[in-house]
C-alpha cells in the first residue's frame, strides 16, 4: 500500500498494473496520452509491453489479439479515438474477449475541444457498436476511484469475459489528488476461467451454468476459434435463428444476471430529501457541493451518484428516488442519462440539468438550475 | 449449408491439420484458395516434422473475405476477425506471447485495401509476422467490385465505365519498407507457394508472400475467362519464375505478365528482437 499524490490518468495506469494488465496498445490523443506515456515507462519494468500503433483501430485490435494470447490488455483514448475503436469493441463482445477500454471524455462532436472536458459520450460508450449486447460502463469521480475502478473493470472483464469501458473525463484525468494505491495481495484480482476438460472435449463457446465459457488461449493446445461471425458453441458460423438467439441472449444475460457485480451507486442525504440530484463522474463533485449548499440554506436536497453508467439496476435507482418530489439529473452534456432516469423514476418529476460546460460545472450552476424548478 | 456428418477424417495425410467436419469448404470450383491452403499445410507439415515448428504455437489470423475463410478449415488456433484488421490483431497476440507463429491470410482487398495502413506499419516495424496476400484482382465475396489489384480499364460491378485506377503493386510497396522477406507466388505453381512458405516459417521479422490466384466465378467473368481451366492456363502463361528478381520488375500487369520469385531475403533485426522479447 502506498499513499501518493497523482493525477487521475496516472491512477488508471497504476490500477491497470495492479490488476495484472501487461499489454497496452494505444495512439496519442488528448486528454488520454499520459496514460500511455506513463505505461511506456512502467510496463517494461513489470515484464509488460506498451505499443504505440499507427491508429486507434490497430490499437484495440491488437488488444483483442493480446487478450487471446492470454495477457490482460487495455487501451485508452478519447472521443475521436473511441469512435474508431467501436468496430473492434463489437469484435470483443462477440468473441467474449476480456479487455478494458478507457475513454477520457473531451468535448465533441468530431475533433471538438481536445483540451476541455465533457460527459457527452455516455450513450456512445454503451451503444457504439452495431448489434445487440451489454457493455459494462464505470465512471470514476476521483483519483482514488480512478485506481479502484480500473481494478474493478479488469475484474469484471475477466470474470464475465467482456470488454468493459472505464469512462473518465478531462477533469478527472488531470486532477491531482492524494490516493492510496494497493498491491495485488491487498486487492481482489480476478483471472479468467480456464478450461477443465482436455482439448479434444473443449468447445470454445460452451458456457458453464453462469453462461460464461471457460477461455483457452493461443498456444495452449486447444485449437481455439476466435469467430466474429455468429457462431455455435464450437465457434462455427451458423445463420439459423436459434443459434443467433442463443448467442445474443447469452451475451446480454451473462452480464445482466450478474448485475450486482457491476452496478454500484452512492447516496448522500437521501433519506429526507425532497429533491434528489442524480449525477456521475466529475460533475457529481459539483453536484455534491450544490446539495450541501442547498442543505445549508434549509432545502432538503440529496445526491444519488451513479458509479456504474451501464447496465443500470432499475430497482435500486427507483428505491433511492422513491420519496423525492423532484429528481434532477445533472450532467455535462445536453441531457442523456436523464432519459434512463425518466424511464426508471415513477413517483417524482424528473428534470434535466444539461450543464454543457467546457470546464468543471460549478455548484452554483447546479444550485441555480434546481432553484429555478423547485 | 449443413456440413455435419460429412466428415472425411483420415482420408488425406494432411487431414490432421484440417477441421474436416467443416468440409466441404465454401470456395467455388476453380478457386485458387484450396491450392494455396494445401501448399501452406505442406510447408507447415515439413517444419513440424523436422522439429523447427511446434504445432500448438501456430495461429492463423484472418480478416474478412473468401481468403479469410481459411481460418474456418485449419485445425490450429485460429481467429476470423474484422475486415482489414488481421495484421493488427496478430501483432498484439505476438507481442503478448512471442512464442506464437502468427500466419495471416487474406485477400488483396482485406490486406492491402482496408487493411493497408496496418500492413505498411507492420512491414516498417519488421514485425514478426507472416502475411500471405491472395491476389485475385477483384472483390469476390461481395460480388465483383473493384479491388486494389484490379487491372486498369476493367469493367466491374462498381466500375461500369472501366476501372480508372492502376493496380496496387504490393510487392513493390512492402519492399520499400523494412521487411525481411518478400516473395510472389502463384496458384499455378503450388510448389513455389510451399517453398516460399517453408522459407518464411524459418525466418524472423516481417515476411510477405503475395500469391496470385484464380477467381473464375467473379474475376474470370469480368475479364472474359469464365471457364476455370482457361483462366488457370491464361494466368499460368503469364507468370515467369525468376531467381532473385529485382523489385523493379515486380509490376502487376496482365498485359506484360507477372514475375514470381523471392524479391527480398535478409536478416535485419526483427521488432521483437529489438524489444528484447524474442
Amino acid at each position: 500500500m502506498r499513499r501518493v499524490f497523482i493525477s487521475g490518468n496516472t491512477a488508471i495506469a497504476e490500477g491497470a498494473i495492479a490488476a495484472g494488465m501487461r499489454f497496452y496498445a494505444g495512439y496519442p490523443i488528448t486528454p488520454a496520452s499520459d496514460i500511455m506515456e506513463y505505461l511506456a515507462e512502467k510496463l517494461p519494468e513489470v515484464g509488460g509491453v506498451m505499443m504505440q500503433f499507427e491508429d486507434e483501430i490497430a490499437s484495440i485490435n491488437a488488444v483483442v489479439g493480446a487478450s487471446w494470447a492470454g495477457v490482460k490488455s487495455m487501451t485508452a483514448t478519447s472521443g475521436p479515438g473511441f469512435s474508431l475503436m467501436v468496430e473492434a469493441l463489437g469484435l470483443a463482445i462477440i468473441t467474449e474477449t476480456p479487455l478494458v477500454v478507457v475513454n477520457v471524455m473531451r468535448a465533441g462532436p468530431s475533433t471538438g475541444v481536445p483540451t476541455k472536458s465533457s460527459q457527452s459520450d455516455v450513450l456512445q460508450v454503451r451503444n457504439g457498436p452495431h448489434g445487440d449486447y451489454v457493455i459494462p460502463v464505470l465512471a470514476p469521480w476521483s483519483v482514488q476511484e480512478a485506481f479502484d475502478m480500473t481494478v474493478k473493470a479488469f475484474n469484471i472483464s475477466e470474470s464475465l469475459r467482456t470488454p468493459v469501458v472505464l469512462l473518465s473525463d478531462s477533469v478527472i484525468a488531470h486532477l491531482w489528488e492524494a490516493a492510496i494505491l494497493r498491491e495485488p495481495g491487498e486487492i481482489e484480482v480476478v483471472n479468467r476461467k480456464k478450461p477443465t476438460v482436455p482439448p479434444d472435449e473443449y468447445l470454445p463457446y460452451r458456457p458453464d451454468d453462469d453462461l460464461i465459457p471457460p477461455m483457452a488461449c493461443f498456444g495452449e493446445g486447444y485449437n481455439v476459434i476466435v469467430e466474429s461471425l455468429t457462431h455455435d458453441e464450437r465457434g462455427y458460423y451458423k445463420q439459423d435463428v436459434n443459434t443467433y438467439r442463443r448467442l445474443v441472449n447469452r451475451l446480454c444475460n451473462k452480464i445482466l444476471n450478474r448485475i450486482d457485480q457491476v452496478f454500484d451507486v452512492e447516496g448522500y442525504y437521501i433519506n429526507d430529501s425532497k429533491y434528489i440530484v442524480v449525477s456521475y463522474g466529475s460533475t457529481a463533485r459539483a453536484a455534491l457541493a450544490a446539495v450541501r449548499a442547498l442543505r445549508n440554506s434549509g432545502v432538503k436536497a440529496g445526491l444519488l451518484r451513479l458509479k456504474t453508467l451501464w447496465p443500470l439496476k432499475v430497482g435500486v435507482i427507483r428505491e433511492y428516488c422513491r420519496h423525492a418530489d423532484k429528481v434532477f439529473v445533472a450532467e455535462n452534456n445536453v441531457g442523456k442519462v436523464v432519459y434512463d432516469i425518466e424511464r426508471i423514476v415513477k413517483n417524482g418529476e424528473v428534470l434535466s440539468l444539461p450543464l454543457l460546460n467546457l470546464d468543471v460545472p460549478t455548484p452554483d450552476d447546479i444550485v441555480e438550475g434546481i432553484r429555478e424548478w423547485m | 449449408m449443413d456440413v455435419e456428418g460429412s466428415s472425411v477424417k483420415g482420408y488425406h495425410p494432411l487431414d490432421k491439420y484440417l477441421r474436416t467436419d467443416r468440409l466441404p469448404h465454401i470456395w467455388c470450383p476453380g478457386c485458387g484458395l484450396g491450392i494455396n491452403l494445401g501448399s501452406i499445410m505442406r510447408a507447415i507439415d515439413r517444419r513440424v516434422r523436422e522439429g523447427s515448428l511446434k504445432r500448438e504455437n501456430i495461429v492463423f489470423v484472418t480478416g474478412i473475405g473468401c481468403s479469410a475463410r481459411t481460418s474456418f478449415y485449419v485445425n490450429f488456433d485460429a481467429a476470423h476477425t474484422l475486415h482489414g484488421r488481421a495484421v493488427a490483431f496478430a501483432t498484439g497476440a505476438k507481442l503478448a506471447k512471442p512464442g506464437l507463429e502468427m500466419i495471416i491470410i487474406g485477400g488483396d482487398g482485406d490486406i492491402a485495401g482496408i487493411g493497408g495502413n496496418h500492413l505498411i506499419h507492420a512491414a516498417k516495424r519488421n514485425m514478426d509476422l507472416i502475411v500471405v496476400m491472395i491476389t485475385n484482382f477483384v472483390y469476390a465475396m461481395t460480388g465483383g467490385q473493384m479491388a486494389p489489384t484490379t487491372p486498369r480499364g476493367l469493367y466491374t460491378t462498381t466500375t461500369p465505365y472501366g476501372n480508372p485506377e492502376p493496380p496496387l503493386n504490393a510487392v513493390k510497396l512492402i519492399s520499400s519498407l523494412n521487411p525481411n522477406y518478400v516473395a510472389r507466388a502463384s496458384v499455378t505453381h503450388p510448389p513455389l507457394i510451399e517453398q516460399f512458405m517453408y522459407r518464411a516459417l524459418g525466418m524472423k521479422g516481417f515476411r510477405f508472400i503475395e500469391v496470385l490466384s484464380t477467381c473464375p466465378e467473379i474475376f474470370g467473368r469480368h475479364i472474359g475467362l469464365r471457364d476455370p481451366v482457361t483462366l488457370y492456363n491464361t494466368l499460368r502463361s503469364k507468370v515467369v519464375v525468376k531467381q532473385n528478381p529485382n523489385v523493379e520488375e515486380s509490376e502487376l500487369d496482365w498485359e506484360k505478365g507477372f514475375v514470381l520469385g523471392e524479391y527480398i531475403m535478409r536478416d535485419n533485426p526483427s521488432y521483437l528482437e529489438i524489444l528484447g522479447r524474442r
